[in-house]
């Protein structure tokens, strides 16, 4: 994997200080030459190019950035991507098999859960660290567990509505 | 947005970390959970030469209680550690109140109470909550370790009472004499946004009578409001209708609001006095329901 950064023509940019991190991303193993200053936001997107994982608001509010690391949803604009050596993460790419969407994603369908589409991921992502933590959740639980993700198109009742028909078709399957 | 560039050493020792703290000088910072620290070095308002990341230090993730019932939390033990922890819902109201409305889900994931207290943002939850308990800040530098109050450990705005070479390990609530009771009350426009007032409450009852109190306010002012008029009107009083409406009264004396989009000064100031009277007259309402128990 090949990060390219700015030249920035002071001498800084020729001692560029460099770490190699090993980590998992939705299963698969990597290794990375990075700096440690790059977010795991971009690590995510521009190194692993998998663009899935939004960068909405960039100062920690709108939640469109949330993957799980290590089970946990948190924002990755918000964690160094040096931070994730030795750890698993795991972004919307990581929810459907070959075969299959996620039962997450087809309650997404199911219930209109998305207009525009781009705080999908995030709001996904957190939903899935709530299932696994409370495979039966109540509206309230459901609508608390997203407080941290912002949409502006919904008004979030078929976002909850999504999340609900998951965790129903999730204990269906269990 | 990025960080501007830094060296970054993600230690796994204490006596690593604070040797790398005391031989790289002012310009260095501690990075536990993060939350406030990376939104605030890619906004370039904190541009450290060096961070050291101490996520990697085993053993500081914890909050447990010792037998006599002194709470201990460690440097990397997150929000939502302390928001879903049944030794708090048993034992600390006004902790197990103020855990679920720090920030939001995500954030509480990776934030750290201790990190919150060294931040010292007047707007941080937690600084009035540990106030509010007198509670003490544990720092650990090339010397050993030293206990420092929160009421003077947070030294201003943004400003903590640590030496360079220095690391928050530990925040520790100490044990109470009587039976606790409190919360926290906060106000805000929606999840994750600054707090329009934030009213912690921890008072320690004797039968009827209130042993000790901490009130202390977020949001109200340039740093956190310690009201020690209120909490003294309440210390060796029964609990009481009356006494509750002095104490709110002199919260609210003691906060600084300033008008601003989020309310007139008018507002946030009655809020206070609320925000007082409604923990409190919780307090009361259970202490009697109790009280009937016990006599039943």
């Amino acid at each position: 994997m090949t990060m390219v950064y700015d030249d920035l023509g002071d001498e800084a940019a020729a001692e560029v200080p460099m770490r190699r991190i090993r980590f998992t991303i939705n299963g698969a193993k990597k290794v990375a030459e990075i700096e440690p200053r790059l977010l795991l936001a971009d690590l995510i997107r521009r190194g692993v190019g998998l663009t899935g994982t939004h960068r909405g608001c960039d100062t920690t509010n709108c939640g469109a950035c949330t993957v799980l690391v290590d089970g946990k949803a948190i924002k990755s604009c918000t964690m160094l991507a040096v931070q994730v050596d030795g750890r698993e993460v795991t972004t919307v790419e990581g929810l459907a098999s070959a075969s299959e969407l996620h039962p997450l994603q087809e309650g997404f369908k199911q219930e209109h859960g998305l207009q525009c589409g781009f705080c999908t991921p995030g709001m996904m992502m957190a939903a899935k660290a709530l299932l696994e933590r409370n495979p039966d959740p109540t509206e309230e639980d459901v609508r608390w567990a997203l407080s941290g993700n912002l949409c502006r198109c919904t008004g979030y009742q078929n976002i909850v509505k999504s999340v609900l028909w998951a965790a129903e078709k999730l204990r269906a399957e269990a | 947005m990025f960080p501007s560039r830094f060296r970054y050493e993600a230690p796994h020792s204490l006596d690593e970390a604070i040797s790398l703290l005391h031989d790289g000088g002012d310009d260095v910072k501690v990075l536990a959970g993060g939350q406030s620290l990376v939104p605030m070095m890619k906004l370039r308002f904190a541009s450290p030469e060096m961070l050291v990341d101490i996520n990697n230090v085993p053993g500081l993730a914890y909050h447990r209680a010792d037998q006599d019932g002194t709470l201990r939390i460690g440097a990397l033990c997150r929000h939502a550690d302390l928001e879903f922890s049944d030794l708090l819902k048993g034992t600390q109201p006004t902790m197990a109140a103020a855990a679920p409305l720090v920030a939001d889900p995500l954030v509480r994931n990776r934030g750290t109470l201790v990190g919150s207290l060294c931040h010292a943002d007047p707007q941080g939850d937690w600084a009035s909550v540990m106030l509010a308990l007198g509670a003490s800040v544990i720092a650990q530098g090339p010397n050993g370790k030293r206990a420092i109050p929160v009421a003077e450990f947070v030294t201003g705005p943004f400003e903590n009472a640590l030496a360079h070479d220095e690391v928050a390990v530990e925040a520790v609530v100490p044990q109470a004499k009587g039976v606790r009771s409190g919360g926290y009350l906060k106000l805000e426009r929606r999840v994750g946004d600054f707090a329009t007032v934030g009213t912690a409450v921890a008072i320690e009852m004797s039968g009827d009578t209130v042993i000790r109190a901490g009130i202390a306010l977020t949001g109200v002012g340039g740093a956190t409001i310690g009201c020690t008029d209120a909490a003294a009107a309440l210390a060796g009083q029964p609990l009481t209708a009356d006494r509750i409406a002095e104490a709110a009264d002199l919260a609210a004396s003691a906060a600084q609001p300033k008008t601003d989009h989020r309310g007139s000064a008018e507002y946030k100031r009655q809020l206070v006095r609320v925000f007082v009277s409604r923990i409190l007259s919780g307090s009361l309402s259970t202490g009697t329901a109790a009280a009937a128990e016990r006599a039943a």
